[in-house]
């Protein structure tokens, strides 16, 4: 049940994975190699349209846009993952620890979870803002505060079902430790559809990354953001659309490529789960 | 929109409409919310763009060329040593709330705004006086301690309007004052509404019947409303790059004028390594004024290279002291020892000027070595309390609109920290002089100082670029004062 000798392809997998190895690549080339100094400014050159100077054209401040937009993707994963990691690792141990012990420890953890995920990523946000001060380690916390009611919730679901085995049984009778069955017995059974969680709130991250940076909490400026390339983008519409098209392009393929991936891996991991509802947002 | 405006014009053509009355109510939007009313006791210039002229008045006023007007004075009389001014009220005025305005009530105010616990934003203005008194109801007598050239300018500003001792005191949030508009209400974070007084002591001129100011920080937001007719008019647009729209629509008028605001970078002159001038001047020679500009503003924006405005008399072009030049910028830091780099940080407000000019200066200060890193700010309340109160900063930026302010750098306890015994001396012995052609004299040497001193980043003129539906006549092209006079504004038909 734990091996695999291989993945089953489907469309969603094979979509998804390209446009995610499309967003990590350029993301990681970014840090070697961009057409421009990203932050050069070129009041001279400022708003040409793409084609015109550099493949995307430039912005009011005449930085090219191609290069903004190659290390805003590295700046949008290196938000997305930390804070999804965090996120699923408290969110994760919370849920086993309910899944193991039940009882009043599983209410307290779920209704934690509820009030936790009352509050939306913008919101907690602000309020982290206040706290240490807007940025990026505030983006990176508000984003992971929302993802642990997620993975607790998903978490306690599939390791509740994997309580109820037989093998578990057995190896509580032989007065097995909760801690190490969840260890040794749980964690293998579920790690499948964690990936998938993951996935898919790291699709969610980005978006909100973008949203956060979009009302100048994300990011810092002069570093590039998706987010704060669309928010400055907004007043020269009707100008220089690009400056809107392309980061929202980015934003848009790399969101649906990461769905794609989760739906692709959920089936291809689980073929029992198809057709069941995974995203939480 | 074009087939109403022709089926309009061929109805008019043909005359079956009968001429209807002109619009007698007027919506101007602004960018930042005042965050009381009172201008005698805060410095926010949205407090002024509401109240002055409008719902206050003071002794006089200036007008829209820059020039001092009687208001509540009709008259008065210099002695020839310059020391006592002698006032003659209007009479028959009254405050909003009945009572009536007398020159007990300009003592009062004066008397109240020079209170050493008054928190007057201008304490200036009244620092000369040292007598006032009142030998009849319709006349004031102030007298000096030593002369001043600008009392009579200063007298016209928002903080030295006329307010009464029965209302002083609840004026931020319920305002009473002898001007043409009373107070109707404040929705906070959306709109100030006044009505006409109906008792004003010049009722006829004023056309309009009531004044509602809107709130819209969003630029995006205030030229939708502009369009939606929503706001008749935004004297200061938040965006230049959209500015151009307007001026190709014939619905708008949209003009560009100048405003007393100088955008400038202040530095924290007390603290390393501000303290050292080398720094300074290398990071104004970092800095293209002209690209700056045409990046942050479109282009709209005259350069500056001191802290006086060009619409004054007494300007010097001072641009070229420390101009452009990023080898001096580097020799000079490596000079005062920060050869291997340098990084500060930069308190940007939110207003589209502010954030812009930053993220301009980080990226010109970066071709010099300069890490210039941008910490987000919120306008008014926050950079209040970080920046000019605790003066817990670097660098920040902001435009200074009043008139005639270069004496903030000679005042002590100022946010910018700074320190310059012969600086404050010439603007002492500025503001004395009564004699235009010397006091000018006067600041052009006090503009050089600052020039060469550079205690703050001197970047440019804020312009005006207004926008006002078509109809309405009378609104301020220029803001020689920060304000939205409305007492002249009519709609034609």
């Amino acid at each position: 049940m734990t091996k695999r000798s291989r993945l089953p392809l489907n469309s969603a997998l094979v979509v998804g994975g390209i446009l995610t190895a499309l967003l990590v690549v350029t993301a990681l080339v970014s840090l070697v190699w961009t057409p421009e100094v990203p932050t050069r400014v070129r009041v001279a050159l400022r708003l040409k349209a793409p084609g015109e100077l550099g493949l995307l054209g430039t912005d009011h401040f005449g930085r090219d846009v191609a290069s903004l937009l190659m290390v805003g993707a590295w700046n949008s994963l290196a938000i997305a993952w930390p804070a999804v990691l965090l996120g699923a690792a408290i969110g994760t141990a919370i849920g086993c620890a309910a899944a193991a012990w039940k009882g009043i420890a599983d209410e307290i953890a779920m209704r934690v979870s509820d009030v936790v995920f009352a509050f939306p990523a913008v919101l907690s946000a602000i309020m982290i803002g206040a706290l240490v001060g807007s940025g990026p380690l505030a983006a990176i916390l508000a984003i992971a505060v929302f993802n642990v009611p997620v993975f607790a919730r998903v978490t306690r679901g599939v390791a509740l079902q994997v309580w109820t085995l037989d093998y578990i049984a057995a190896a509580r009778a032989i007065g097995k430790h909760p801690l190490r069955i969840t260890w040794e017995d749980v964690m293998p059974n579920i790690a499948g559809a964690l990936i998938v969680q993951v996935t898919i709130q790291l699709a969610l991250a980005i978006l909100t990354e973008a949203g956060l940076s979009y009302l100048g909490l994300g990011v810092r400026p002069p570093n590039p953001s998706w987010g704060r390339m669309l928010s400055d983008a907004q007043t020269y519409l009707s100008q220089a659309p690009h400056l809107a098209i392309a980061p929202g392009i980015a934003i848009a393929l790399s969101v649906l490529g990461l769905n794609l991936l989760g739906d692709g891996l959920r089936d291809a991991l689980d073929p029992t789960l198809k057709g069941r509802g995974g995203s939480t947002s | 929109m074009t087939k109403r405006f022709l089926t309009a014009a061929l109805l008019l053509s043909v005359s079956v409409i009968p001429a209807y009355a002109a619009k007698t109510s007027l919506v101007v939007g602004m960018p930042i919310e005042p965050p009381g009313l009172d201008p005698t006791i805060a410095a926010p210039v949205a407090i002024r763009e509401v109240t002055w002229v409008n719902l206050y008045e003071g002794l006089v006023r200036i007008d829209r060329n820059g020039k001092v007007q009687p208001l509540l004075a009709k008259s008065w009389e210099v002695s020839p040593d310059g020391l006592t001014y002698t006032f003659r009220l209007q009479e028959g005025v009254k405050f909003h709330d009945g009572s009536a305005f007398d020159s007990a009530d300009v003592k009062f105010a004066f008397d109240r705004a020079r209170d050493p616990k008054s928190t007057n934003a201008q304490k200036q203005i009244f620092a000369p006086i040292d007598t006032i008194e009142t030998p009849d109801p319709a006349t004031v007598v102030i007298k000096l301690k030593e002369t001043s050239g600008n009392f009579l300018t200063y007298l016209g500003w928002g903080d030295a309007v006329i307010v009464a001792p029965e209302s002083a005191a609840t004026n931020a949030a319920n305002p009473v004052g002898t001007g043409p508009f009373k107070f109707k209400s404040w929705t906070r974070g959306d709109r100030v509404e006044l009505v006409r007084n109906a008792d004003y002591w010049q009722k006829d001129k004023i056309k309009l019947d009531s004044v509602t100011f809107r709130f819209i920080s969003d630029a995006q937001a205030q030229v939708a409303a502009l369009k939606a007719g929503d706001v008749d008019a935004f004297p200061n647009l938040g965006a230049p790059e959209l500015f151009a729209e307007f001026k190709k629509d014939s619905r708008f008028k949209a003009v560009a004028g100048n405003t007393e605001g100088e955008i400038v970078a202040g530095m924290n002159n007390a603290k390393k390594p501000f303290d050292d001038v080398r720094v300074r001047r290398a990071l104004m020679h970092a800095i293209d004024r002209k690209a700056l500009v045409e990046g942050a503003y479109s282009g709209f924006g005259q350069p500056i290279g001191s802290f006086f405005s060009p619409n004054h008399p007494a300007f010097v072009d001072m641009t070229g002291v420390i101009p452009y030049d990023v080898e001096k910028a580097k020799a000079l830091l490596k000079e005062a020892g920060y050869g291997n780099g340098l990084s500060i940080t930069i308190k940007s407000p939110q207003m589209a000027y502010a954030s812009r000019s930053a993220e301009l200066l980080s990226a010109m200060m970066a071709e010099a070595g300069v890490e210039l890193k941008i910490i987000p700010t919120e306008f008014p309340a926050k950079w209040i309390e970080e920046v000019f109160k605790a003066k817990d900063y670097d660098m920040t930026i902001v435009a200074h609109t009043e008139p005639l302010d270069i004496d903030i750098f000679a005042r002590d306890n100022y946010y910018f920290n700074y320190k310059n015994d012969k600086f404050k001396a010439v603007v002492a012995e500025a503001a004395k002089t009564t004699d235009e052609k010397a006091r000018f004299a006067k600041y052009a040497e006090a503009q050089k100082i600052l020039a060469e001193d550079v205690p703050a980043l001197f970047l440019f003129q804020l312009p005006k670029l207004g926008v006002w539906n078509a109809k309405v006549q009378g609104l301020w092209e220029n803001s020689p004062i920060p304000s939205n006079d409305v007492t002249e504004v009519s709609w034609s038909e």
